[in-house]
């Protein structure tokens, strides 16, 4: 699966450009964070990578092989619940690993002991907090041991407390051996989480480096507006 | 005024002492539409929920067809049963003509339709909810229906109690290839229409009754389930 290198890969829906030429290479490991400004199309990256977009042009190469069918797991900002209790929407992401039901609820019990979560298994999942359904996400995503794990802005409207959970969870999925793509508008949390930084506008990657060298020496002016919160609002460069 | 009165007194009369001819009738409609509800149930919900998930070549065509028999007219089902059922028909040799069986097959094929219209509205809506993470967690199209007929299990009820009211409402298909044979084949609806006529106005309206009883207390569980499941689930 590793490395996954994307070569000129684009995504025009409508004439529109989104993804505008993307060259990127992720190896194994990590916790990758990609920024930049709304509309960047750090989502659409994100999607595409996990094969639910279509790129209209360019090439994803799964370390040489063909995209795995198992493997490459998506937490969203907004997650759905299905309405039954938790322990069942955990289960839930076993099902295409042919996986039998009772071992399914054996090992999503596990997980949500990981997550925090075990003491409200058989409350329904709608009625957590924002912060715990996206435990519950994560521990939906972690439970099927992805190589690949993509979150897209998974504490976007958490508060600090909740985000920190949600944090240690990433910390710990990563120790157990899952490559980590994030997006984020929080720039704290890219130097508390990340191990590489990869920088998007309009479409394209301006910049893939190690979290302090982004942070400390932005390769361009529009990382370092980026960084500094001033970063015009539709920006051409 | 006095002659209503009365008329409605013995209706109730009826009802209060058990009449053996108003039990039989309602307890064939209740087997006959209760027995098409069910298999409507178990091909109708599906049939939905497939037309909600699945992209296929006709499937605009599928649901034109489908949202449109929501309102066939129930005589020309029961003609068309009928027709499969006479002795010259494709499956005469069954001999299931005026039988409640014949009877439960005219309702179901009345009720999928509408059950499948309803079902699919209902599943598609979660559908566009749900299809990015289903796809990501490399769910397949059967593991997607499944799993949205199991979360909409509540929603569903409104699909069931509407096939339940059109099978217990209609006329047309069961007079037709049930023939409303006494003992045999009178269920509420042909019953109401045939006491009607003969004047015997008691028992038509002891029958009407009991239809709306049971219609508006299966409405009324079916109020209380969703609003239990609105707070168990959220």
């Amino acid at each position: 699966m590793f490395p996954l290198r994307l070569h000129d890969v684009r995504f025009q829906p409508n004439g529109r450009m989104v993804l505008d030429g993307i060259e990127l290479e992720l190896g194994g490991e990590g916790i990758t964070l990609v920024l930049g400004p709304n509309g960047a199309g750090k989502s659409v990256l994100l999607r595409t990578i996990c094969g639910l977009l279509e790129p209209t042009g360019g090439q994803i190469d799964w370390g040489g092989g063909a995209r795995p069918h198992l493997g490459v797991m998506m937490v969203f900002q907004h997650p759905m619940m299905l309405r039954a209790p938790v322990l069942e929407n955990v289960a839930l992401a076993l099902k295409p690993h042919g996986v039998p039901r009772i071992e399914r609820r054996r090992r999503a019990a596990r997980m949500l002991d990981r997550v925090g979560l075990l003491a409200r298994a058989s409350d329904s999942a709608r009625l957590l907090s924002g912060g715990e359904q996206q435990r519950l996400a994560l521990a939906r995503a972690w439970v099927t041991a992805p190589r690949l794990l993509l979150l897209d802005e998974p504490t976007a409207s958490l508060d600090p407390s909740a985000t920190a959970e949600v944090e240690r969870i990433v910390r710990e999925i990563r120790t157990d051996g899952t490559r980590i793509v994030m997006t984020t508008h929080n720039l704290g949390q890219a130097t508390r989480l990340g191990d590489d930084v990869v920088f998007m506008s309009a479409g394209r990657v301006r910049e893939h480096a190690s979290v302090q060298r982004f942070f400390a020496r932005p390769a361009s002016d529009e990382a370092r507006l980026f960084i500094q919160g001033e970063l015009p609002w539709r920006m051409n460069f | 005024m006095y002659g209503l009165a009365a008329t409605f007194s013995d209706a109730f009369a009826l009802l209060a002492t058990f009449d053996h001819r108003a039990v039989e009738i309602v307890s064939l409609s209740l087997q006959v539409s209760g027995s098409a509800v069910i298999l409507g149930t178990l091909l109708g919900l599906p049939l939905g929920a497939c037309l909600a998930v699945g992209r296929f070549p006709g499937r605009s065509a599928a649901l034109v067809v489908i949202n449109g028999l929501m309102g066939a007219p129930s005589v020309v089902v029961g003609v068309v049963v009928y027709l499969i059922l006479s002795r010259s028909g494709p499956l005469g040799e069954l001999g299931m003509l005026y039988t409640p069986a014949a009877m439960v097959a005219a309702q179901t094929l009345l009720v999928v339709p509408l059950m499948a219209a309803i079902a699919r509205q209902i599943i598609d809506d979660t559908w566009q909810r749900y299809a990015e993470e289903f796809r990501a967690m490399r769910f397949t199209w059967l593991q997607s229906v499944t799993t949205l007929l199991y979360d909409c299990r509540h929603s569903l009820l409104v699909a069931v109690l509407a096939g339940l009211g059109r099978a217990m409402s209609e006329v047309g298909a069961v007079m037709i290839v049930g023939g409303n044979i006494d003992h045999a084949t009178r269920v509420m609806t042909t019953a109401i229409a045939l006491e009607t006529s003969k004047g015997d106005l008691p028992l038509a309206i002891a029958l009407g009754i009991v239809l709306v009883a049971v219609i508006l207390v299966l409405n009324a569980a079916a109020f209380a389930m969703r609003a239990w499941a609105m707070r168990r689930y959220g």
